[in-house]
């Protein structure tokens, strides 16, 4: 017996510690480590709420260590028969009474943050952005700039966004667990919460409720910059010429096939208002494509070729003619060239 | 009557004789046999989930069969396991805590298994037919179920709908049995808590489920014939789906909780030898849980932007639940409390539950903090709760049950080495599954990912939670060798094996199929250990010997049963063409039909003669 | 205890539905079973109160309901549980006859309540060309009044069940309690019209 239970032991005591290497997560992602003001207040209550807990497990565990060692029954003991104690005022008022407290001591500054985070009183004034949430990827309008953008979200540091959040078909959650908490993206009504990040920043953005195969591919990003390089960036992409023609042969070849394939019945280049599939103005700047793969040429062209084998069941695959390798190469190509700002997600600090 | 006496009399009679049973006892064998076959079922899924998440962007399985999977396990676990599993537990040992002969409805009782297990089998027969399984989560949010192509959502509408009319009837049968069916001198506050959690459990899932069968009629209503509940475009509104869906499943979850909330009591008191500390204490916070259990389905929608007076007042009603949950922990460790334990396998289950379900409590509490459940909300933090209270306080519940009452059962006693390696393993595999995955959801792991991405720190958490998972299915294994085991030779069981308290451990192991010779009367909580310590060592009887009533068996529940089924795939296939209507006049013409037969003929029952009794007893 | 339990005016105790074990629990599990039906019920209201503004451009309950028809079936529906109560009355007194007397007008007030729902259906269905199918409103309505409308059917269904089975056996302590579950049934049914009548046709008066 002892054997193999010290063998689980050791093997639970070493999946602990890799555990414990492995951290808090990778920093631009997990909740554990908040750059924005959400996720701060998420995760003030999570240590609170945390410490009050292990409090209540010690106390547990106490009392169950020292019945565990005094009152089982030993040798000799089999005809001895214990007091029946009915039980005790006293001790259950006390373990009434703690509780209480310990709820209340919780349950006050809960309520103070869920006010907080929902005050949406100063959006006026604030930068607005409408958010809409598609199988399986994410459109940004900046609506008062007038110009939109999709899968990167750029906001500017220690300004309060407010994102305005509907979805085209079934729900989806908007999470960027370093930022915010999450809310969900309702195809009945609109919701609203701000982002207010501390740092500069590239920052992973999950959908987080499901909504259909490639939901665990609904990946996007928010690309956190400085005030100055905001305003940078939103006058650029309001000055984006979509028209202009690229400088190499095959990019033009790509920009005619794009044209000829009828991509710009589903995607919008510059102000076309399409949005069926992702705007891709600024398309080269992407910091992953369809969400989650390298912005590499080599992903791009797989994608073009056969979208249903990276993301399944989106709505690209079949809306659109086969495309030869050297097609898909030529339309890549164009679309790598499709940038219009310094401010990338590489000059915000890259993934 | 054990199975291996029947077993003799041929496989056909045996199988006819338990298709036709009424006898709350055989049911109960049926409802463990139904609800563990399931449980192999949606562990088996869990597996290939598990084997799917081992590594970054693995691809053993393809993303839409990941979103059946996870549908399936989710769905199988809660209504097809563990529910029927705590049904037959609550039926085998219920009347005869109580002192009755049967429940109330006999025929009712035949009638829900069958509704559940048809309704089972019906939901699993997606996996072959009508372009794959459910694929919408468990949950089934509108509108992804009502836009979800094939017939999976079909087969989950109306598969949960049959059996969720057979728990509506069960919960139904044990409230009228516990109400008229009480032995003399069983008072409501001389019930065991297990009876008493039966009774509140059952309240809960009177007025639960009908919050689901609406819903799933509004769902079936949407994908069949064209309504427009849940169409934005027409109107409708996807939101209600999570209320209605939210406002049974909550409660649903102390149907799982509270049963084996009664089954640890029982165990403690019993194997500690004393009294259970603070009795009507542990009733009053079993029925306050239920209640608030009834105010707090909105914290399941949280991030939904129901606003923040709605959160709050849910947040507050949650943290609520902290309290009387918390009476019950520290009365379990007061019973133990200067008591004299045995620690055999049943005792090893309930002192592995406090620390785990402790744990599942309170990051329950944690989610109940409105805005870090923003963070919560979804993510494997979410997984690892609920899976804390589901398996460290339900399974491990039904584990401790099995081995603490197999013996009344099936009259042999599981194998005690087998028994406790068994819990080992679990216990091991289930903390190391299931801890990291707090952490998981902290670092950004949504919950229902096919695929985690390499380099997001993921890949070592989700190693671990699957080797977790592997220890689980090896001790899940050692159970099952152990059941056989023991079905070919362990050790017969006395009547009273662990110095009992209650009136089951009063009659032989098994009982005889009319329970008590003469109904016990009771003097007092606790009424054998009353008789014990007065001297006596067996019940006073209430009654003098004479002949007992007993119903008679039929095969109707099974045929209403198969009707309704039959309709079920007429109503799923009548989408694709309306030949298919023939499956749903058929079937339920059968099922009227043979309530029609029900109501028409008189059964009045049997009688077994008092001469017949005196004789059994030489 | 013997199989005949028919009654005699010397024989008959004072509630004839709970005088054995089995009327008993039919008694309570009607009662745990209307419990469920209320949160059955319930759950529709609301559903329907959710989304009975959610006309789609299509008919509203403004331009739909008219108070007169529905006055009158609500008017049958509260007779026809005032005479199942007589029926109950005479089950009591031992008197097999009135008690059909009075349980077949309870039928047939049943089936002229149905008859007046079936013919106000067309009406807007035809007239008004609202359907289940025409909004989120519609859908609603037609669930929760065609819920109702099933529930009386089905009520109507089992009680002709109960006359015509028990009419040449006459009274006794195992039909008793059937009778009686089923009044209880009608009644619970009737409840549920009085809160359609005021959630669904008054509210939906005044928009």
């Amino acid at each position: 017996m002892k054997g193999w239970m010290g063998k689980f032991k050791s093997l639970f005591l070493l999946s602990m510690l890799a555990l414990v290497l492995a951290g808090c997560g990778k920093e631009n992602l997990t909740a554990l480590v908040p750059k924005g003001y959400g996720a701060e207040s998420s995760m003030n209550l999570i240590i609170l709420s945390t410490v009050i807990m292990v409090f209540v497990f010690l106390i547990v565990i106490l009392v169950y260590t020292i019945v565990l060692i005094r009152f089982r029954r030993k040798k000799g003991q089999e005809g001895y028969i214990p007091k029946q104690v009915e039980g005790s005022k006293t001790l259950e008022t006390v373990w009434t009474i703690i509780p209480i407290i310990l709820v209340v001591t919780l349950a006050v500054p809960t309520v103070a943050a869920t006010f907080d985070l929902a005050d949406e009183s100063a959006s006026a004034d604030g930068i607005n952005i409408e958010v809409t949430g598609h199988q399986y990827w994410w459109h940004f309008n900046y609506e008062e700039e007038e110009f939109a953008t999709s899968q990167d979200l750029y906001i500017p540091v220690g300004e309060r966004v407010y994102v305005h959040m509907l979805s085209s078909d079934v729900i989806h959650s908007f999470w960027v667990p370093s930022i915010a908490g999450k809310m969900d993206v309702n195809p009945e009504n609109v919701n609203t919460m701000y982002l207010e990040a501390h740092e500069e920043g590239v920052y992973w953005g999950k959908c987080a409720e499901l909504c259909g195969p490639s939901h665990s591919l609904m990946d996007f990003k928010v690309i956190a910059v400085s005030p100055e390089e905001y305003d940078q960036w939103v006058s650029d992409m309001q000055n984006a010429d979509p028209e202009e023609e690229p400088q190499d042969a095959v990019a033009q070849d790509g920009k005619a096939l794009f044209e000829e394939n009828n991509c710009m019945s589903c995607h919008a280049i510059g102000s076309a208002p399409s949005a069926v599939g992702p705007d891709l103005t600024n398309f080269a700047n992407r910091s992953r494509i369809a969400g989650y793969l390298e912005p590499t040429k080599e992903n791009l062209v797989d994608w073009l070729m056969d979208p249903e084998s990276l993301k399944p069941g989106n709505k690209m695959t079949g809306a659109y003619p086969a495309l030869s390798e050297e097609e898909a190469d030529s339309i890549a190509e164009y679309l790598l060239q499709l940038e219009h700002s310094e401010i990338t997600p590489e000059s915000a600090g890259g993934l | 009557m054990s199975i291996a006496a029947t077993q003799k009399r041929g496989f056909g009679a045996f199988l006819w004789d338990y298709i036709t049973t009424v006898d709350h006892k055989k049911i109960a064998h049926l409802y463990l046999f139904g609800g563990g076959f399931f449980f192999l079922l949606g562990g088996l899924e869990a597996m290939i989930i598990r084997i799917q998440l081992a590594t970054p962007e693995n691809d053993f399985i393809s993303a839409g069969l990941y979103n059946e999977m996870i549908t399936m396990h989710g769905t199988t676990m809660i209504f097809l396991a563990a529910m029927p599993l705590l049904l037959g537990l609550m039926n085998a040992v219920m009347p005869l805590q109580i002192g009755a002969r049967d429940v109330a409805f006999p025929f009712l009782n035949s009638l829900g298994f069958w509704l559940f297990m048809f309704g089972g089998i019906l939901l699993n027969f997606s996996w072959f037919m009508g372009g794959g399984a459910p694929d919408a989560g468990w949950t089934a949010y509108a509108p992804l179920s009502t836009q979800s192509p094939g017939h999976g959502v079909d087969f989950y509408v109306l598969g949960l709908q049959i059996s969720g009319a057979g728990t509506l009837m069960g919960g139904i049968n044990f409230l009228a049995t516990i109400v008229t069916m009480r032995a003399p001198g069983m008072t409501y506050m001389r019930m065991p808590l297990f009876s008493w959690a039966t009774f509140i459990t059952s309240v809960l899932i009177l007025f639960a489920f009908p919050a689901l069968t609406v819903g799933l009629f509004l769902l079936m209503f949407d994908r069949m014939f064209g309504s427009a509940f849940f169409d934005v475009a027409l109107g409708g509104n996807t939101i209600i789906w999570q209320h209605l869906f939210w406002i049974f499943a909550h409660p649903e979850v102390y149907i799982l909780i509270l049963p084996v909330f009664g089954v640890f009591s029982d165990i403690t008191a019993t194997l500690s030898k004393k009294r259970l500390f603070g009795y009507t204490a542990m009733v009053f916070a079993t029925i306050l849980i239920a209640f608030l259990g009834f105010m707090v389905w909105a914290h399941h929608m949280f991030t939904v932007g129901l606003g923040p007076v709605a959160n709050s007042i849910f947040a507050i009603a949650t943290m609520a639940i902290a309290v009387p949950t918390g009476i019950k922990i520290f009365n379990w460790l007061a019973t133990m409390w200067g008591g004299s334990i045995t620690i055999n396998s049943a005792m090893l289950w309930t002192l592995g539950f406090i620390p785990s379900f402790t744990i599942g409590g309170m990051t329950g509490i944690m989610l109940a903090s409105a805005v870090a459940d923003y963070q919560y909300h979804d993510t494997y933090f979410v997984v690892a709760h609920f899976h804390y209270v589901i398996v460290g306080g339900t399974v491990f519940g039904i584990m401790a049950a099995l081995h603490f009452w197999w013996p009344k059962m099936f009259g042999r006693i599981l194998h005690e080495g087998m028994g406790k390696l068994t819990f080992w393993l679990f216990f091991v595999g289930f903390h190391l599954t299931f801890f990291v995955q707090h952490f998981l959801g902290l670092m950004g792991m949504p919950r229902r990912y096919w695929v985690f991405l390499e380099d997001q720190g993921l890949d070592t958490g989700n190693m671990v939670s699957t080797i977790g998972a592997f220890l689980m299915a090896v001790g899940v294994v050692i159970f099952l060798i152990n059941v056989f085991y023991t079905w070919a030779k362990g050790n017969k069981a006395p009547a009273d094996p662990w110095d009992g308290r209650s009136l089951e451990w009063a009659i032989s192991s098994p009982p005889p199929y009319y329970n008590f010779k003469q109904t016990p009367l009771v003097r007092g909580l606790d009424p054998l250990w009353v008789e014990k310590m007065e001297g006596k060592g067996e019940i006073t009887p209430a009654e003098p010997l004479g002949d007992i009533h007993m119903p008679n068996s039929s095969i109707l529940p099974f045929l209403i049963s198969l009707g309704f089924t039959i309709a079920g795939f007429g109503f799923i296939f009548q989408v694709d063409h309306s030949a298919y209507l023939i499956l749903v006049f058929a079937g339920i013409g059968l099922a009227l039909l043979s309530m029609l037969i029900r109501s028409l003929k008189d059964d009045h029952g049997y009688h077994i003669k008092k001469e017949e009794l005196e004789r059994e007893a030489d | 205890m013997s199989h005949d339990h028919s009654l005699n005016p010397e024989t008959m105790p004072q509630e004839p539905e709970k005088a054995t074990l089995e009327g008993r629990n039919k008694f309570y599990g009607l009662w745990f079973f209307l419990g469920g039906e209320t949160v059955l019920f319930a759950s529709f209201f609301g559903t329907y109160i959710a989304l009975r503004n959610s006309t789609a451009g299509g008919p509203a309950s403004t331009d739909l309901f008219g108070l007169g028809l529905v006055f009158a079936m609500t008017m049958i529906l509260l007779t026809s549980s005032l005479t199942s109560v007589y029926a109950m009355y005479h089950m009591k007194n031992n008197d097999f006859k009135k008690m059909q007397l009075w349980l077949a007008i309870t039928a047939f007030l049943g089936l002229s309540f149905l008859a007046l729902e079936i013919y106000e259906f067309t009406h807007y269905i035809i007239d008004y060309g609202f359907t289940f199918r025409s909004s989120a409103f519609g859908s609603a309505f037609y669930t929760l009044v065609g819920f109702h409308g099933g529930h009386v059917t089905f009520g109507i269904a089992w009680l002709m069940a109960l006359m015509v089975r028990n009419a040449k056996r006459g009274l006794n302590l195992y039909n008793a309690p059937k009778f009686y579950t089923f009044s209880l049934y009608w009644h619970f049914i009737d409840v549920v019209w009085v809160f359609i009548f005021t959630v669904v046709y008054l509210m939906g008066r005044v928009g």
